[in-house]
């Protein structure tokens, strides 16, 4: 029995009145991908937050690599480190260019000489295919390029588990298909990922599980396959129903159109 | 025209003074500004409501006001402070508020992504501060900062009222000797034209060099 590299213990979150998370349970294990599918307000990325506490749940317990998030006397600069979160709308750091963006955590969290942590964001620039565009800053890139170089940002750091909080959502469709080619390297190469999407092609092809989040709760969760096909809940089948009359065969064909 | 040059050559050496309480209380401003701004957004609710209210105070009094304050409260304080510190103190003290609110204005406008992201890397909330939220709110800052630069440049004045001797001070030095009044004053208005100028130009290069795109 493999153990889990992340432990979510019945989170719940409130904003005011308003409970957004219900009592969330999740075990992950190491190199699992999980695509967080749901409809947008029920508490999708207030549960990435919870992990690592840029929001922190009022009830509920985290655990990574069986050391407990949560606790008081836990260090969670220390934990975020170990924690990689991309963001919807990127987030770049718009004064530093590519290169200083994804060295600059290196340097002043890492305190890893300015030398060495230039090489190392080099590399991971270049894992990301913007090894060309290390001295540009964030205003000069693609929305596509943005991501990538956030996602470069992320890794440097050599991250257990990625948290992606809707990565694709604020790009341009034929942008879409470079963050999740580098999404799908990274699932191969053995990253635990947490992804909330909705990119239902990418989901069905990479993800390990897919969990279905409604209403603060989950609602349903297994493989793929099984989601896709034989939804177990009735409100997953109506959400994958409404999913399919949106976008159609939209999200499978970009897959496709990735893979050549 | 002849005493219109000699009042210009007169007056002229004090440019000098007029920049040091410039510069001096700009500086002060800066520094205090934005620990004021950091305070107001990132402080705790006591610290906040002190930082609010020391801005909300201090930009109600006329600069006049302030400096006689100062003035009269060092007086009895440190006998021996020069006016020029005290202005310098008073005019700090007025400019440090209005900065305040320059830099919190910058650092709202950057919105909250920039910290989670920093906090998502590991840094500290003060690393995150220093590094990605202050570097960024000071180019943004900048116009606005031009702007009030030229203020205190031209408020400098207010420090004649309590002896120091800088371009107003000096101006009616000559004027009173000469019992000729207008051509002292067009001078000394020509000297801080230009100097404001001068002032708009560099800021407005640095505003070009340093701009921050998003």
């Amino acid at each position: 029995m493999v153990e889990p590299i992340l432990k979510v213990e019945d989170i719940h979150k409130a904003y005011g009145k308003t409970e957004v998370l219900r009592g969330v349970s999740l075990h992950v294990l190491p190199g699992e991908v999980i695509v967080i599918i749901g409809p947008s307000g029920t508490g999708k990325s207030t549960l990435l937050r919870c992990i690592n506490l840029l929001t922190p749940p009022d009830k509920g317990r985290v655990w990574l690599e069986g050391v407990e998030v949560t606790d008081k006397a836990t260090d969670i600069n220390k934990v975020r480190e170990r924690i990689g979160m991309v963001f919807q709308d990127f987030n770049l750091f718009n004064h530093l260019t590519a290169l200083q963006n994804v060295r600059l955590a290196l340097i002043k969290v890492k305190g890893m000489p300015v030398k060495e942590a230039t090489d190392k964001a080099m590399m991971e620039l270049e894992k990301v295919g913007l090894g060309d565009k290390a001295d540009n800053y964030p205003a000069e890139l693609s929305g596509g390029q943005k991501q990538r170089v956030a996602i470069a940002r992320s890794l440097a750091m050599e991250p257990k588990v990625m948290l992606f909080d809707e990565p694709t959502s604020a790009l341009d469709p034929e942008l879409i298909g470079e963050v999740l080619e580098v999404m799908q390297n990274l699932a191969e190469e053995g990253m635990t990922m947490l992804i909330v999407s909705h990119e239902m092609g990418f989901a069905r092809e990479v993800a390990d599980r897919i969990i279905f989040l409604e209403g603060g709760v989950v609602v349903e969760d297994g493989p793929p396959e099984q989601l896709f096909t034989k939804p177990q809940h009735p409100r997953t089948r109506e959400f994958l129903h409404k999913l399919t009359e949106l976008y159609g065969e939209h999200a499978e064909s970009r897959t496709r159109r990735r893979r050549r | 025209m002849d005493y219109f040059i000699r009042c210009l050559k007169f007056i002229l050496p004090a440019a000098e003074v007029t920049i040091l309480v410039t510069v001096a209380s700009l500086a002060l401003g800066v520094l205090f500004g934005l620990l004021l701004a950091v305070a107001r957004i990132y402080g705790r609710p006591g610290v906040r409501l002190a930082a609010a209210l020391y801005s909300r105070v201090v930009r109600s009094l006329p600069s006049l006001v302030m400096i006689f304050i100062v003035f009269f409260t060092m007086v009895s304080v440190v006998p021996g402070a020069s006016p020029l510190v005290m202005a310098v103190v008073a005019l700090g003290a007025c400019t440090t508020a209005y900065q305040s609110e320059i830099f919190r204005g910058a650092i709202q406008s950057l919105g909250s992504g920039q910290m989670l992201a920093a906090r998502s890397l590991g840094m500290s909330r003060a690393a995150a501060i220093r590094f990605v939220i202050i570097p960024q709110a000071l180019r943004l800052a900048i116009p606005a900062w031009s702007n009030e630069a030229a203020i205190v440049l031209k408020d400098s004045s207010l420090a004649s009222a309590v002896g120091t001797v800088e371009l107003l001070r000096r101006s009616q030095h000559i004027a009173a000797a000469n019992h000729h009044y207008l051509p002292a004053y067009l001078a000394c208005a020509l000297i801080y034209f230009c100097l404001t100028f001068l002032t708009n130009r560099v800021l407005d290069a640095a505003e070009k060099r340093f701009r921050l795109r998003t």
